[in-house]
């Protein structure tokens, strides 16, 4: 049993680092980009103190902040996404952005954009107000959640996990095509303004709908940290869950509603991500060789937001003008590290 | 002294099976049936006979087609998820496979019931899993894997997670199925000795009829009626139900043995044979595979079996020579 309890040291221990780690990123995620500020300036300017530098302070307060909070919340939330599916689907490869979670999200922003877009003209996330980053929230979350609904009730009669993932990937095809068609029919400009949004953006959130997000996404934490005894028993599957007393019908409406909340509203305002979500907890899994859920919801969400910090640190070519769309810079980035796990760490296959 | 009823799960003219929009199938129908405490029974049944669609009817999973089961007196159906959990735990066929699991995570997975909305386990709860740990014989794996684990283990593994959700009625669907020999034997002896000994009521399926006459207290036996016999095991062997269970053409069940044997219709040479018992019944069983028919009475081929165990011989009349194997002397008997 002594063993045991050295899981669970090795266990704060390792929280502990990732929490440093994401400190640390999230200062230099911060003082790295287009105009380089020293990392000493930054948390002076983070503890409220004057720096030499006005402009300086300008950039880190409205600019960089905010992109870097957005940064982990999306992390964090699109990683206990992908967790919770997982899980309750019981497959390596279920993740927000593959059961169509994201693409319903992006149905419902569609819909608000392209649809309130023919009636006033320049309509645009970014210039929404605090009630209009709502109104995405909700579309973006409502569309993730008829999606999922939609993929929970044809999983009332698959039974079968890979066909399930077959279903889910075809729902997101239709998801899309529908979107499509929608862009087909609407004016270039909300089109161009659409397409922008798709390849994701950490920038687009402003302080005041930061704190809607911020809201929304600690609420999806911690509702999947309640959720964490329940995953626990669907580990071994429904019927198992089931006689150990848990009901299950409920479990899936509180996973699935937890997952379109974390997913929907990352992906209304930051456009939508991929990869994160599945990478994320397999590489928590993968680190920890644990399959409880206690830790790995912390872990998955200090884990997320490490690794959009870094996506976000690449896709600004600190030193240049440039910035990379963060879609594009996550699947990147995260691809070679999951091969690499893989290679490396034998366990990752059989997760269940 | 008259104990009392020591019944802890019945049903009651129970039909189990699946209905859909158009029509209702039944499985296994006018079951009356008693599960009693301290004692393994078994629920021995063909392929395809019905057994988890039973097992899923009185384990309160499928919703039975007609009758009811009763828990201690009570309905199952009315019984919550939650309660009923704590009076019966379950081991189904699937093949869990949560890799990253540790053999301790997966065993206190069956405190689930009693442990907090976050699932942490008090002292009483670990020494109940140290417990159901250490009566399975699984505690030096408890910081491995699942996935390291061979087929048996991990059904003893699955086996400690059912005691630890400390529950007088255990099912287990199929539980040595993938099983060798040695380790079928030992999953069976660990179910009986829990069964006695912590005064559990533990039903398993099983379509291996050697295992279940040699190890259950009580045999349910699917009859070709689609329904059950119940019974001692050797009884049912006995009034001749167990053999019209399992009745088919060319299969006929050696009283003797215990086992079912082929049979052909096709005219066999008769062998006499004699000798030491142990010797005579592997002699026997080789000769009846190579088509002989083994008979008491005189007949034109006699063998006499003499030596050791370690060193035996066999006679045989008609050419008067003498074998030092089975096998030398199938091929003289075929040769003729």
């Amino acid at each position: 049993m002594n063993t045991i309890t050295q899981g669970k040291r090795l266990r704060a221990k390792s929280l502990t680092l990732l929490g440093l780690m994401l400190i640390v990123l999230f200062l230099l995620d911060i003082g790295l980009g287009s105009v380089r500020i020293p990392v000493s300036d930054v948390i002076k300017t983070l503890l409220g103190q004057q720096i030499d530098n006005s402009g300086w302070q300008g950039i880190i307060l409205k600019i960089r902040l905010p992109r870097a909070v957005t940064a982990i919340l999306a992390g964090a939330a699109l990683s206990l996404g992908g967790l919770q599916m997982q899980t309750l689907f019981r497959n390596p490869l279920a993740g927000p952005s593959v059961l169509g979670i994201t693409a319903g999200a992006s149905l419902g922003v569609a819909a608000v954009m392209l649809a309130a877009g023919t009636v006033t003209t320049t309509f645009s996330i970014r210039e929404l107000g605090v009630d209009g980053s709502w109104l995405i929230i909700i579309a973006s979350t409502l569309g993730a959640a008829m999606v999922l609904m939609l993929i929970l009730g044809i999983s009332f009669k698959i039974r079968d996990n890979v066909v399930m993932l077959i279903v889910g990937l075809m729902v997101a095809n239709i998801t899309i095509a529908v979107v499509s068609i929608w862009q087909f029919f609407s004016d270039p400009e909300q089109i161009q303004e659409y397409i922008l949004w798709t390849f994701g953006s950490l920038g687009g959130v402003t302080n005041e709908q930061l704190g809607a997000l911020a809201i929304i996404v600690l609420t999806g934490v911690i509702l999947t940290f309640f959720l964490s005894k329940t995953l626990n028993a669907l580990l071994l599957g429904e019927d198992y869950a089931q006689s150990m007393g848990l009901n299950v019908k409920w479990a899936r409406v509180g996973i699935i509603a937890t997952t379109s909340i974390l997913a929907g509203a990352i992906t209304g305002f930051c456009g939508p991500i991929g990869f994160v979500g599945i990478a994320v907890p397999h590489l928590s899994r993968s680190f920890l060789n644990t399959s409880d859920h206690r830790t790995l919801v912390p872990t998955c969400a200090l884990v997320g937001g490490i690794l959009m910090l870094v996506c976000d640190i690449i896709s600004q070519v600190p030193g240049s003008q440039t910035v990379l769309p963060i879609n594009a810079i996550t699947a990147l980035i995260g691809s070679p590290i999951v091969i690499w796990i893989i290679v490396k760490r034998k366990n990752l296959k059989a997760s269940f | 002294m008259m104990k009392e009823t020591r019944t802890i799960l019945s049903t009651t003219n129970l039909t189990v099976g699946y209905k859909d929009k158009k029509e209702t199938k039944p499985v296994l129908s006018n079951l009356n049936l008693n599960l009693e405490k301290g004692k393994l029974t078994c629920l021995l049944g063909t392929n395809g006979a019905g057994k988890s669609t039973l097992m899923r009817t009185i384990g309160g999973i499928q919703k039975p087609l007609e009758g009811e089961v009763f828990m201690q007196g009570k309905p199952i159906r009315s019984i919550d998820a939650k309660s009923l959990s704590k009076q019966l735990s379950l081991v189904l066929t699937d093949r869990i496979a949560p890799g990253n699991l540790t053999v301790y995570a997966l065993v206190s997975l069956g405190r689930f019931p009693y442990t907090s909305w976050l699932g942490t386990l008090s002292q009483k709860d670990k020494n109940i899993i140290f417990r159901a740990m250490e009566a399975t014989g699984i505690l030096e794996f408890a910081n491995k894997h699942i996935g390291e684990l061979s087929d048996g283990e991990r059904q003893k593994v699955m086996i400690a997670r059912t005691l630890a959700q400390d529950t007088e009625v255990i099912f287990l669907d199929e539980p040595t199925a993938h099983l060798d020999l040695p380790n079928r034997m030992e999953i069976f002896h660990l179910l009986r000795a829990l069964a006695v000994d912590s005064d559990k009521a533990i039903l398993l399926t099983t379509h291996e009829l050697d295992m279940a006459l040699a190890n259950a207290d009580h045999l349910w036996l699917i009859n070709q009626n689609k329904s059950i016999d119940s019974g001692l095991p050797e009884d049912l062997v006995l009034n001749g139900l167990l053999e019209e269970a399992f009745q088919r053409d060319q299969l006929q069940f050696d009283y003797e043995l215990g086992t079912f044997k082929r049979t052909s219709n096709q005219k066999k040479t008769k062998v006499k044979l004699e000798g030491d018992m142990i010797l005579k019944r592997w002699t026997r069983s080789a000769l009846e595979r190579a088509g002989y028919e083994i008979t008491p009475d005189s007949s034109d081929i006699e063998i006499k079996i003499s030596g050791s165990l370690k060193a035996p011989l066999w006679h045989l009349n008609y050419n008067d020579t003498t074998y030092k194997t089975i096998q030398e002397l199938l091929i003289q008997l075929n040769n003729q």
